[in-house]
Protein backbone atom coordinates (compact mmCIF):
# COMPACT_ATOMS: atom_id res chain seq x y z
CA UNK A 1 0.00 0.00 0.00
CA UNK A 2 1.24 3.23 -1.16
CA UNK A 3 0.83 5.50 1.85
CA UNK A 4 0.47 9.47 1.21
CA UNK A 5 3.13 11.47 2.68
CA UNK A 6 1.98 13.97 5.28
CA UNK A 7 1.05 18.02 4.02
CA UNK A 8 1.25 21.19 6.42
CA UNK A 9 -2.29 21.84 5.31
CA UNK A 10 -4.66 19.98 7.46
CA UNK A 11 -7.35 20.10 5.61
CA UNK A 12 -5.43 18.42 2.30
CA UNK A 13 -4.07 15.69 4.80
CA UNK A 14 -8.06 15.19 6.57
CA UNK A 15 -9.02 14.63 3.00
CA UNK A 16 -6.38 12.39 1.84
CA UNK A 17 -7.48 10.35 5.14
CA UNK A 18 -11.03 9.88 4.03
CA UNK A 19 -10.14 9.10 0.55
CA UNK A 20 -9.03 6.20 2.08
CA UNK A 21 -12.70 3.64 3.00
CA UNK A 22 -11.05 1.77 6.26
CA UNK A 23 -10.15 4.87 7.27
CA UNK A 24 -13.23 6.68 6.62
CA UNK A 25 -14.85 3.72 9.01
CA UNK A 26 -12.35 4.20 11.59
CA UNK A 27 -12.45 7.82 12.03
CA UNK A 28 -16.63 7.80 11.95
CA UNK A 29 -16.25 5.10 14.33
CA UNK A 30 -13.54 6.61 16.39
CA UNK A 31 -15.84 9.70 16.55
CA UNK A 32 -18.47 8.16 18.22
CA UNK A 33 -16.42 6.02 20.26
CA UNK A 34 -14.77 9.55 21.18
CA UNK A 35 -18.44 11.53 21.85
CA UNK A 36 -19.56 8.69 23.88
CA UNK A 37 -16.80 7.86 25.97
CA UNK A 38 -15.33 11.12 26.84
CA UNK A 39 -18.72 11.96 28.26
CA UNK A 40 -19.63 9.21 30.36
CA UNK A 41 -15.78 9.23 31.18
CA UNK A 42 -16.28 12.77 32.29
CA UNK A 43 -18.66 11.98 34.68
CA UNK A 44 -16.88 9.15 35.65
CA UNK A 45 -14.03 11.50 36.80
CA UNK A 46 -16.40 13.29 38.80
CA UNK A 47 -17.66 10.00 40.62
CA UNK A 48 -14.13 9.40 41.65
CA UNK A 49 -14.87 5.49 40.13
CA UNK A 50 -11.72 5.91 37.73
CA UNK A 51 -10.66 2.25 39.10
CA UNK A 52 -14.42 0.48 38.62
CA UNK A 53 -14.25 2.06 34.61
CA UNK A 54 -10.33 0.61 34.68
CA UNK A 55 -11.59 -2.56 35.69
CA UNK A 56 -14.64 -2.99 32.84
CA UNK A 57 -12.56 -1.93 30.31
CA UNK A 58 -10.39 -5.17 31.68
CA UNK A 59 -12.92 -7.48 32.06
CA UNK A 60 -14.24 -6.99 28.23
CA UNK A 61 -11.19 -8.72 27.00
CA UNK A 62 -11.76 -12.26 28.85
CA UNK A 63 -15.33 -11.96 27.69
CA UNK A 64 -14.08 -11.76 24.25
CA UNK A 65 -11.77 -15.04 25.05
CA UNK A 66 -14.62 -16.96 26.66
CA UNK A 67 -17.30 -15.73 23.93
CA UNK A 68 -14.51 -16.65 21.05
CA UNK A 69 -13.64 -20.09 22.40
CA UNK A 70 -17.48 -21.23 22.49
CA UNK A 71 -17.90 -19.56 18.79
CA UNK A 72 -20.47 -16.62 19.75
CA UNK A 73 -20.25 -13.69 18.23
CA UNK A 74 -17.52 -11.17 20.36
CA UNK A 75 -19.82 -8.56 20.95
CA UNK A 76 -21.65 -11.11 23.40
CA UNK A 77 -18.62 -11.44 25.23
CA UNK A 78 -18.10 -7.86 25.39
CA UNK A 79 -21.39 -6.70 26.84
CA UNK A 80 -22.03 -9.68 28.71
CA UNK A 81 -19.04 -9.58 30.71
CA UNK A 82 -18.83 -6.03 31.27
CA UNK A 83 -22.63 -5.86 32.55
CA UNK A 84 -21.68 -8.88 34.76
CA UNK A 85 -18.85 -6.90 36.55
CA UNK A 86 -20.50 -3.91 37.16
CA UNK A 87 -23.70 -5.83 38.93
CA UNK A 88 -20.95 -7.30 41.26
CA UNK A 89 -18.83 -4.43 41.43
CA UNK A 90 -21.28 -1.49 41.57
CA UNK A 91 -19.87 0.93 44.35
CA UNK A 92 -22.61 3.71 45.96
CA UNK A 93 -21.61 7.10 45.62
CA UNK A 94 -22.30 8.29 49.42
CA UNK A 95 -19.98 5.88 50.46
CA UNK A 96 -18.60 6.22 53.65
CA UNK A 97 -14.66 5.12 54.29
CA UNK A 98 -14.93 1.92 55.57
CA UNK A 99 -17.38 1.42 52.15
CA UNK A 100 -14.44 2.43 50.15
CA UNK A 101 -12.67 0.21 51.73
CA UNK A 102 -14.56 -2.20 51.04
CA UNK A 103 -16.06 -1.71 47.45
CA UNK A 104 -11.79 -0.96 46.46
CA UNK A 105 -11.05 -4.51 47.50
CA UNK A 106 -14.04 -5.79 45.39
CA UNK A 107 -13.26 -4.46 41.90
CA UNK A 108 -10.15 -5.24 42.57
CA UNK A 109 -10.82 -8.84 42.79
CA UNK A 110 -13.51 -8.68 40.30
CA UNK A 111 -10.23 -7.19 38.06
CA UNK A 112 -8.36 -10.31 38.89
CA UNK A 113 -10.96 -13.04 38.40
CA UNK A 114 -11.87 -11.87 34.95
CA UNK A 115 -8.04 -12.22 33.64
CA UNK A 116 -7.40 -15.47 35.45
CA UNK A 117 -10.46 -16.85 33.67
CA UNK A 118 -9.10 -14.97 30.52
CA UNK A 119 -5.70 -16.52 31.16
CA UNK A 120 -6.99 -20.16 31.07
CA UNK A 121 -9.32 -19.52 27.86
CA UNK A 122 -6.15 -18.42 26.13
CA UNK A 123 -4.06 -21.02 27.76
CA UNK A 124 -6.31 -23.74 25.85
CA UNK A 125 -6.76 -22.43 22.76
CA UNK A 126 -3.10 -21.50 21.13
CA UNK A 127 -4.90 -20.16 18.48
CA UNK A 128 -5.86 -16.73 20.48
CA UNK A 129 -2.08 -15.93 21.47
CA UNK A 130 -2.00 -14.27 17.92
CA UNK A 131 -5.19 -12.55 18.74
CA UNK A 132 -4.57 -11.55 22.13
CA UNK A 133 -2.41 -8.50 20.94
CA UNK A 134 -5.19 -7.28 18.98
CA UNK A 135 -7.62 -7.96 21.63
CA UNK A 136 -6.01 -6.26 23.81
CA UNK A 137 -4.28 -3.19 22.45
CA UNK A 138 -6.60 -3.10 19.60
CA UNK A 139 -6.98 -1.75 16.07
CA UNK A 140 -9.00 0.25 14.03
CA UNK A 141 -8.24 -1.01 10.53
CA UNK A 142 -10.83 -3.47 9.54
CA UNK A 143 -14.40 -2.02 11.00
CA UNK A 144 -17.06 -2.66 8.14
CA UNK A 145 -19.56 0.20 7.58
CA UNK A 146 -22.37 -2.52 9.62
CA UNK A 147 -20.28 -1.74 12.73
CA UNK A 148 -19.97 1.76 12.33
CA UNK A 149 -23.93 1.82 11.74
CA UNK A 150 -24.53 -0.71 15.11
CA UNK A 151 -21.82 1.50 16.82
CA UNK A 152 -24.00 4.99 15.85
CA UNK A 153 -27.42 2.80 17.39
CA UNK A 154 -25.32 2.46 20.75
CA UNK A 155 -24.21 5.76 20.62
CA UNK A 156 -27.58 6.97 20.37
CA UNK A 157 -29.34 4.95 22.57
CA UNK A 158 -26.08 5.39 25.32
CA UNK A 159 -26.38 9.57 25.00
CA UNK A 160 -29.93 9.83 25.26
CA UNK A 161 -29.83 7.68 28.68
CA UNK A 162 -26.67 9.50 29.73
CA UNK A 163 -28.57 13.04 28.72
CA UNK A 164 -31.29 11.37 31.06
CA UNK A 165 -30.10 10.97 33.84
CA UNK A 166 -27.24 13.64 34.03
CA UNK A 167 -28.93 16.07 36.26
CA UNK A 168 -29.87 13.67 38.69
CA UNK A 169 -26.85 11.90 38.77
CA UNK A 170 -24.80 14.98 39.04
CA UNK A 171 -26.89 15.50 42.46
CA UNK A 172 -26.90 12.44 44.31
CA UNK A 173 -22.69 12.32 43.30
CA UNK A 174 -21.89 15.70 44.85
CA UNK A 175 -24.49 15.77 47.77
CA UNK A 176 -26.38 12.51 48.30
CA UNK A 177 -28.00 13.39 51.77
CA UNK A 178 -29.37 16.61 49.61
CA UNK A 179 -30.38 14.08 46.53
CA UNK A 180 -32.14 11.83 48.85
CA UNK A 181 -34.55 14.44 50.37
CA UNK A 182 -35.42 15.79 47.06
CA UNK A 183 -36.86 12.54 46.23
CA UNK A 184 -34.06 11.24 43.81
CA UNK A 185 -33.81 7.89 43.85
CA UNK A 186 -29.75 7.80 44.65
CA UNK A 187 -29.48 3.90 44.92
CA UNK A 188 -31.18 3.32 41.22
CA UNK A 189 -28.99 5.85 39.88
CA UNK A 190 -26.01 4.60 40.79
CA UNK A 191 -26.76 1.40 39.50
CA UNK A 192 -27.76 2.79 35.95
CA UNK A 193 -24.89 4.74 35.57
CA UNK A 194 -22.51 1.69 36.85
CA UNK A 195 -25.14 -0.33 33.88
CA UNK A 196 -23.99 2.80 31.37
CA UNK A 197 -20.57 2.35 31.97
CA UNK A 198 -20.35 -1.01 31.27
CA UNK A 199 -22.52 -0.57 28.28
CA UNK A 200 -19.98 2.36 26.44
CA UNK A 201 -16.89 0.38 27.64
CA UNK A 202 -18.34 -2.90 25.89
CA UNK A 203 -19.30 -0.62 22.76
CA UNK A 204 -16.07 1.18 22.72
CA UNK A 205 -13.15 -1.94 23.39
CA UNK A 206 -15.07 -4.04 20.23
CA UNK A 207 -13.32 -0.93 18.62
CA UNK A 208 -10.33 -0.15 20.30
CA UNK A 209 -9.32 -2.99 21.96
CA UNK A 210 -9.35 -4.08 25.89
CA UNK A 211 -6.64 -1.40 26.93
CA UNK A 212 -6.91 1.97 24.97
CA UNK A 213 -10.38 1.72 26.08
CA UNK A 214 -9.52 3.50 29.48
CA UNK A 215 -7.50 6.05 28.24
CA UNK A 216 -10.32 7.13 26.02
CA UNK A 217 -12.98 7.43 29.32
CA UNK A 218 -9.91 9.17 31.99
CA UNK A 219 -8.11 11.75 30.16
CA UNK A 220 -10.12 13.74 28.06
CA UNK A 221 -12.19 13.64 31.41
CA UNK A 222 -9.32 14.33 34.04
CA UNK A 223 -8.55 17.01 31.54
CA UNK A 224 -11.58 18.69 31.75
CA UNK A 225 -11.38 18.57 35.30
CA UNK A 226 -8.46 20.45 35.39
CA UNK A 227 -9.35 23.31 33.20
CA UNK A 228 -12.90 24.27 34.70
CA UNK A 229 -14.79 23.83 37.94
CA UNK A 230 -18.01 24.34 35.95
CA UNK A 231 -20.64 21.03 35.19
CA UNK A 232 -21.49 21.04 31.82
CA UNK A 233 -18.50 23.33 30.38
CA UNK A 234 -16.41 20.52 31.86
CA UNK A 235 -18.23 17.85 30.08
CA UNK A 236 -18.28 19.79 26.83
CA UNK A 237 -14.47 20.37 27.10
CA UNK A 238 -14.13 16.46 27.80
CA UNK A 239 -16.33 15.39 24.48
CA UNK A 240 -14.06 18.29 22.65
CA UNK A 241 -10.86 16.70 23.91
CA UNK A 242 -11.99 12.98 23.32
CA UNK A 243 -12.86 13.65 19.35
CA UNK A 244 -9.44 15.54 18.99
CA UNK A 245 -7.85 12.87 20.61
CA UNK A 246 -8.90 10.54 18.49
CA UNK A 247 -8.33 12.55 14.98
CA UNK A 248 -4.95 13.51 16.13
CA UNK A 249 -4.06 9.67 17.21
CA UNK A 250 -5.46 8.34 14.38
CA UNK A 251 -3.88 10.85 12.23
CA UNK A 252 -0.61 10.42 13.35
CA UNK A 253 -0.34 7.09 13.44
CA UNK A 254 -1.84 7.15 9.38
CA UNK A 255 1.21 9.27 8.37
CA UNK A 256 3.83 8.01 10.74
CA UNK A 257 2.79 4.01 10.70
CA UNK A 258 5.57 2.59 12.62
CA UNK A 259 3.81 4.55 15.42
CA UNK A 260 0.98 2.40 17.40
CA UNK A 261 -2.49 3.53 17.24
CA UNK A 262 -2.81 2.95 21.18
CA UNK A 263 0.56 5.40 21.56
CA UNK A 264 -0.27 8.01 19.61
CA UNK A 265 -3.82 8.10 20.69
CA UNK A 266 -2.44 8.15 24.99
CA UNK A 267 0.39 10.71 24.15
CA UNK A 268 -2.21 12.99 22.54
CA UNK A 269 -4.89 12.72 25.70
CA UNK A 270 -1.58 12.99 27.81
CA UNK A 271 0.24 15.96 26.39
CA UNK A 272 -3.26 17.57 26.53
CA UNK A 273 -3.53 16.80 30.03
CA UNK A 274 -0.09 17.99 31.19
CA UNK A 275 -0.59 21.62 29.00
CA UNK A 276 -3.66 21.41 30.85
CA UNK A 277 -1.65 21.07 34.34
CA UNK A 278 0.49 23.71 33.00
CA UNK A 279 -1.52 26.40 32.20
CA UNK A 280 -3.64 26.24 35.35
CA UNK A 281 -0.71 26.12 37.34
CA UNK A 282 0.83 29.22 35.72
CA UNK A 283 -2.05 31.43 36.04
CA UNK A 284 -3.04 29.75 39.59
CA UNK A 285 -6.47 30.33 39.25
CA UNK A 286 -9.03 27.51 39.10
CA UNK A 287 -11.03 29.16 36.19
CA UNK A 288 -9.19 28.69 32.85
CA UNK A 289 -11.39 28.05 30.01
CA UNK A 290 -11.13 27.18 26.14
CA UNK A 291 -7.49 27.03 26.80
CA UNK A 292 -7.06 24.12 24.69
CA UNK A 293 -10.90 23.52 23.11
CA UNK B 1 -1.46 -41.11 41.01
CA UNK B 2 0.38 -41.10 44.01
CA UNK B 3 4.01 -41.66 42.28
CA UNK B 4 3.15 -38.97 40.07
CA UNK B 5 2.51 -36.53 42.64
CA UNK B 6 5.52 -37.19 44.19
CA UNK B 7 7.89 -36.98 41.57
CA UNK B 8 6.25 -33.73 40.50
CA UNK B 9 5.97 -32.47 43.73
CA UNK B 10 9.76 -32.74 44.50
CA UNK B 11 10.71 -31.32 41.00
CA UNK B 12 13.04 -28.53 40.99
CA UNK B 13 10.57 -26.48 39.12
CA UNK B 14 8.04 -27.18 41.80
CA UNK B 15 10.38 -26.35 44.65
CA UNK B 16 11.55 -23.39 43.18
CA UNK B 17 7.98 -22.62 42.50
CA UNK B 18 6.79 -23.07 45.98
CA UNK B 19 9.84 -21.39 47.83
CA UNK B 20 9.27 -18.20 45.59
CA UNK B 21 5.67 -18.60 45.41
CA UNK B 22 5.38 -18.54 49.72
CA UNK B 23 7.93 -15.51 49.51
CA UNK B 24 5.49 -13.63 47.27
CA UNK B 25 2.44 -14.51 48.86
CA UNK B 26 4.22 -12.81 52.36
CA UNK B 27 5.14 -9.58 51.12
CA UNK B 28 2.00 -9.13 48.66
CA UNK B 29 -0.26 -10.02 51.23
CA UNK B 30 1.04 -7.53 54.08
CA UNK B 31 1.46 -4.75 51.33
CA UNK B 32 -1.87 -5.34 49.86
CA UNK B 33 -3.63 -5.26 53.45
CA UNK B 34 -2.08 -1.48 53.97
CA UNK B 35 -3.43 -0.83 50.41
CA UNK B 36 -6.72 -1.57 50.71
CA UNK B 37 -7.08 0.72 54.25
CA UNK B 38 -5.51 3.12 52.11
CA UNK B 39 -8.00 2.98 49.62
CA UNK B 40 -4.65 2.26 47.03
CA UNK B 41 -5.70 -0.47 45.37
CA UNK B 42 -5.79 1.57 41.81
CA UNK B 43 -2.07 2.37 42.51
CA UNK B 44 -1.37 -1.27 42.74
CA UNK B 45 -3.50 -1.51 39.02
CA UNK B 46 -1.73 1.42 37.45
CA UNK B 47 1.85 -0.03 38.57
CA UNK B 48 1.03 -3.53 37.00
CA UNK B 49 1.15 -1.67 33.84
CA UNK B 50 4.01 0.11 33.96
CA UNK B 51 5.81 -2.86 35.02
CA UNK B 52 4.81 -3.79 31.42
CA UNK B 53 6.52 -1.00 29.92
CA UNK B 54 9.38 -1.61 31.88
CA UNK B 55 10.03 -4.82 30.82
CA UNK B 56 9.61 -3.84 27.62
CA UNK B 57 11.93 -0.76 27.84
CA UNK B 58 14.33 -3.67 29.45
CA UNK B 59 14.39 -5.73 26.44
CA UNK B 60 14.46 -3.32 23.85
CA UNK B 61 17.58 -1.60 25.67
CA UNK B 62 18.78 -5.47 26.67
CA UNK B 63 19.06 -5.26 29.67
CA UNK B 64 17.78 -8.08 32.33
CA UNK B 65 13.77 -8.18 32.77
CA UNK B 66 14.28 -8.07 36.45
CA UNK B 67 16.30 -4.91 36.32
CA UNK B 68 13.66 -3.24 33.98
CA UNK B 69 10.62 -4.32 36.26
CA UNK B 70 12.19 -3.38 39.35
CA UNK B 71 13.46 0.37 38.34
CA UNK B 72 10.02 1.08 36.25
CA UNK B 73 8.24 -0.35 39.49
CA UNK B 74 9.82 1.36 42.14
CA UNK B 75 10.16 4.84 40.32
CA UNK B 76 6.34 4.39 39.01
CA UNK B 77 5.41 4.07 42.63
CA UNK B 78 7.13 7.12 43.87
CA UNK B 79 5.76 9.14 40.93
CA UNK B 80 2.41 7.94 41.84
CA UNK B 81 2.83 8.82 45.60
CA UNK B 82 3.61 11.79 44.44
CA UNK B 83 1.03 12.67 42.16
CA UNK B 84 -1.72 11.11 45.04
CA UNK B 85 -0.39 14.44 47.32
CA UNK B 86 -0.17 17.06 45.33
CA UNK B 87 -3.58 16.22 42.98
CA UNK B 88 -6.58 16.73 45.02
CA UNK B 89 -8.34 14.24 42.64
CA UNK B 90 -6.04 11.71 42.77
CA UNK B 91 -8.11 8.74 41.00
CA UNK B 92 -7.91 10.43 37.74
CA UNK B 93 -4.46 11.46 37.71
CA UNK B 94 -2.93 8.21 38.21
CA UNK B 95 -5.73 6.87 35.41
CA UNK B 96 -3.91 9.36 32.74
CA UNK B 97 -0.61 8.57 34.14
CA UNK B 98 -0.46 5.03 33.49
CA UNK B 99 -3.09 5.19 30.69
CA UNK B 100 0.02 6.99 28.73
CA UNK B 101 2.58 4.80 30.27
CA UNK B 102 0.86 1.54 28.76
CA UNK B 103 0.44 3.27 25.45
CA UNK B 104 4.47 4.14 25.32
CA UNK B 105 4.44 0.31 26.24
CA UNK B 106 2.71 -0.74 23.02
CA UNK B 107 4.88 1.87 21.21
CA UNK B 108 8.27 -0.85 22.93
CA UNK B 109 6.38 -4.05 22.15
CA UNK B 110 6.13 -2.81 18.58
CA UNK B 111 9.49 -1.40 17.92
CA UNK B 112 10.60 -4.40 19.95
CA UNK B 113 9.07 -7.18 17.31
CA UNK B 114 10.10 -5.10 14.31
CA UNK B 115 13.54 -4.77 15.78
CA UNK B 116 15.81 -8.50 15.86
CA UNK B 117 14.99 -9.03 19.34
CA UNK B 118 13.08 -11.96 18.41
CA UNK B 119 10.44 -13.85 20.56
CA UNK B 120 9.07 -10.97 21.87
CA UNK B 121 4.83 -11.58 21.75
CA UNK B 122 5.94 -14.70 24.09
CA UNK B 123 8.24 -12.82 26.36
CA UNK B 124 5.38 -9.97 26.19
CA UNK B 125 2.50 -12.28 27.40
CA UNK B 126 4.81 -14.07 30.25
CA UNK B 127 5.08 -10.26 31.62
CA UNK B 128 0.86 -9.87 31.27
CA UNK B 129 0.29 -13.56 32.64
CA UNK B 130 3.77 -14.61 33.99
CA UNK B 131 4.84 -18.02 35.19
CA UNK B 132 5.58 -19.35 38.39
CA UNK B 133 7.13 -22.72 37.19
CA UNK B 134 9.60 -21.51 34.63
CA UNK B 135 11.88 -20.02 37.83
CA UNK B 136 15.65 -20.39 37.96
CA UNK B 137 17.13 -21.56 41.47
CA UNK B 138 18.87 -18.15 40.91
CA UNK B 139 15.96 -16.00 40.35
CA UNK B 140 14.25 -17.62 43.39
CA UNK B 141 16.42 -16.76 45.70
CA UNK B 142 16.82 -13.29 44.59
CA UNK B 143 12.83 -13.44 44.74
CA UNK B 144 13.56 -14.81 48.69
CA UNK B 145 15.84 -11.60 49.78
CA UNK B 146 13.84 -9.04 48.23
CA UNK B 147 11.15 -10.41 49.96
CA UNK B 148 12.65 -10.88 53.22
CA UNK B 149 13.95 -7.03 52.20
CA UNK B 150 10.34 -5.34 51.61
CA UNK B 151 9.28 -7.28 54.58
CA UNK B 152 11.88 -6.23 56.95
CA UNK B 153 11.64 -2.28 55.90
CA UNK B 154 7.96 -2.62 56.52
CA UNK B 155 7.94 -4.13 59.68
CA UNK B 156 10.21 -1.55 60.47
CA UNK B 157 7.51 0.97 59.30
CA UNK B 158 4.16 -0.94 60.22
CA UNK B 159 2.98 1.05 63.23
CA UNK B 160 3.58 4.44 61.99
CA UNK B 161 2.33 3.69 58.77
CA UNK B 162 -1.08 2.37 59.84
CA UNK B 163 -1.39 5.34 62.02
CA UNK B 164 -1.03 7.48 59.17
CA UNK B 165 -3.15 5.75 56.85
CA UNK B 166 -6.29 5.70 59.51
CA UNK B 167 -6.28 9.20 60.21
CA UNK B 168 -3.50 11.47 58.18
CA UNK B 169 -4.29 14.44 59.77
CA UNK B 170 -3.96 13.71 63.33
CA UNK B 171 -0.86 11.89 62.72
CA UNK B 172 0.81 14.80 61.07
CA UNK B 173 0.06 16.54 64.08
CA UNK B 174 1.23 14.48 66.48
CA UNK B 175 4.27 14.49 64.27
CA UNK B 176 4.51 11.68 62.32
CA UNK B 177 6.40 12.20 58.88
CA UNK B 178 3.35 11.13 56.73
CA UNK B 179 4.73 11.79 53.37
CA UNK B 180 8.54 10.22 54.27
CA UNK B 181 5.60 7.13 54.93
CA UNK B 182 4.12 7.47 51.91
CA UNK B 183 7.24 7.50 49.88
CA UNK B 184 8.82 4.88 51.60
CA UNK B 185 5.01 2.56 51.32
CA UNK B 186 5.70 3.62 47.78
CA UNK B 187 8.90 2.17 47.32
CA UNK B 188 8.08 -1.46 49.24
CA UNK B 189 5.10 -1.46 46.84
CA UNK B 190 7.22 -0.93 43.58
CA UNK B 191 9.61 -3.57 44.61
CA UNK B 192 6.80 -5.94 45.83
CA UNK B 193 5.63 -5.29 42.17
CA UNK B 194 8.76 -6.12 40.54
CA UNK B 195 9.07 -9.63 42.67
CA UNK B 196 5.12 -10.51 41.57
CA UNK B 197 5.26 -9.97 38.64
CA UNK B 198 7.64 -13.24 37.73
CA UNK B 199 4.63 -15.09 39.82
CA UNK B 200 1.28 -13.86 38.51
CA UNK B 201 2.27 -11.87 35.36
CA UNK B 202 1.08 -7.78 35.70
CA UNK B 203 -2.54 -8.33 34.69
CA UNK B 204 -2.90 -10.63 38.05
CA UNK B 205 -0.79 -8.85 40.39
CA UNK B 206 -4.10 -6.55 41.30
CA UNK B 207 -6.04 -10.04 42.56
CA UNK B 208 -2.63 -10.91 45.20
CA UNK B 209 -3.07 -8.28 46.82
CA UNK B 210 -6.80 -7.43 46.62
CA UNK B 211 -8.19 -10.49 47.22
CA UNK B 212 -6.46 -11.91 50.66
CA UNK B 213 -6.63 -8.66 52.07
CA UNK B 214 -9.84 -8.19 51.38
CA UNK B 215 -11.48 -11.39 52.20
CA UNK B 216 -8.70 -10.42 55.82
CA UNK B 217 -10.38 -6.88 56.20
CA UNK B 218 -13.98 -8.72 56.38
CA UNK B 219 -13.15 -11.18 59.08
CA UNK B 220 -11.22 -8.56 61.93
CA UNK B 221 -11.33 -5.07 62.60
CA UNK B 222 -7.85 -4.90 64.00
CA UNK B 223 -6.09 -3.66 60.69
CA UNK B 224 -2.36 -5.72 63.14
CA UNK B 225 -4.44 -9.09 63.36
CA UNK B 226 -5.60 -7.82 59.49
CA UNK B 227 -2.09 -8.18 57.55
CA UNK B 228 -1.52 -10.99 59.58
CA UNK B 229 -4.50 -12.77 58.19
CA UNK B 230 -3.97 -11.10 54.98
CA UNK B 231 -0.47 -13.36 54.38
CA UNK B 232 -1.68 -16.38 55.75
CA UNK B 233 -4.74 -16.28 53.53
CA UNK B 234 -2.18 -15.27 50.29
CA UNK B 235 0.36 -18.55 51.39
CA UNK B 236 -2.92 -20.30 51.03
CA UNK B 237 -4.10 -19.58 48.18
CA UNK B 238 -0.51 -20.14 46.54
CA UNK B 239 -0.40 -23.03 47.85
CA UNK B 240 -3.82 -24.62 46.84
CA UNK B 241 -3.21 -22.62 43.52
CA UNK B 242 0.25 -24.53 42.77
CA UNK B 243 -1.16 -27.93 43.85
CA UNK B 244 -4.67 -27.30 42.07
CA UNK B 245 -2.42 -26.13 38.77
CA UNK B 246 0.11 -29.67 38.92
CA UNK B 247 -2.78 -31.92 39.22
CA UNK B 248 -4.62 -29.93 36.29
CA UNK B 249 -2.24 -29.36 34.18
CA UNK B 250 -4.66 -27.63 31.68
CA UNK B 251 -4.77 -24.91 34.48
CA UNK B 252 -2.08 -21.98 34.63
CA UNK B 253 -0.49 -21.45 37.89
CA UNK B 254 -1.61 -17.58 37.67
CA UNK B 255 -5.11 -18.48 37.21
CA UNK B 256 -5.51 -21.34 39.68
CA UNK B 257 -3.82 -18.68 42.31
CA UNK B 258 -6.20 -16.42 41.81
CA UNK B 259 -9.06 -18.19 41.45
CA UNK B 260 -8.71 -19.55 45.09
CA UNK B 261 -7.96 -16.42 46.67
CA UNK B 262 -10.71 -14.86 45.32
CA UNK B 263 -12.90 -18.13 46.58
CA UNK B 264 -11.69 -16.88 49.80
CA UNK B 265 -12.63 -13.26 49.61
CA UNK B 266 -16.13 -14.85 48.68
CA UNK B 267 -16.55 -16.61 51.30
CA UNK B 268 -15.39 -13.81 53.73
CA UNK B 269 -17.90 -11.80 51.91
CA UNK B 270 -20.32 -14.28 52.58
CA UNK B 271 -19.36 -15.43 56.24
CA UNK B 272 -19.93 -11.60 56.95
CA UNK B 273 -23.46 -11.39 55.60
CA UNK B 274 -24.24 -13.92 57.65
CA UNK B 275 -22.78 -13.20 61.13
CA UNK B 276 -24.32 -9.28 60.28
CA UNK B 277 -27.94 -10.79 59.89
CA UNK B 278 -28.02 -13.03 63.04
CA UNK B 279 -26.51 -9.96 64.79
CA UNK B 280 -29.40 -8.30 63.65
Amino acid sequence: MIRPSFSPNPWTDLTTMWSYPYLRNALLAGSIVAVIASSVGWMMVQRRQSFLGHTLAVVSFPGACLALLFTLPASIGYYGATLIAALIARQSSDAQVADDRRSNATVGTVQAVALAIGLLVISHSSSFLTSTTSLLFGSFLGITTGEVLLLAVVGLVTGAAFIAIARPLLLATFDATEARAMGIPVDTLNVMFVVLLALVVAATSQITGALLVFALLVMPGATAQTLTPKVWRGCAISVALGLLTIWLGIGCSFFLPRLPLGFCVTSVGFTAYVIAQVVVTVRSRPHVQGALA
Amino acid sequence: MTAFLTTSLFAPFMINAFIAGTAIALITGAVGSLLVLRVELFTADALSHVAFTGAMAALLLGLATGLGLLIACIGGAVVLALLGRSIGRSDAAIGTFFAWILGLGTLLLSLASTSSVGATGTSSLTVLFGSLFSLSTTSTWLTVLGAALGLLALGVILRPLIFSSIDGSVAQARGVPVLGLSIAFAVIVGGATALSIQAVGALLFVGLVAAPAGAAMRLTANPFSATALSMGLSVAAVWTGLLTALMVPSVPPSSAIILVAAAFFAIAKLSETVVTRHAA
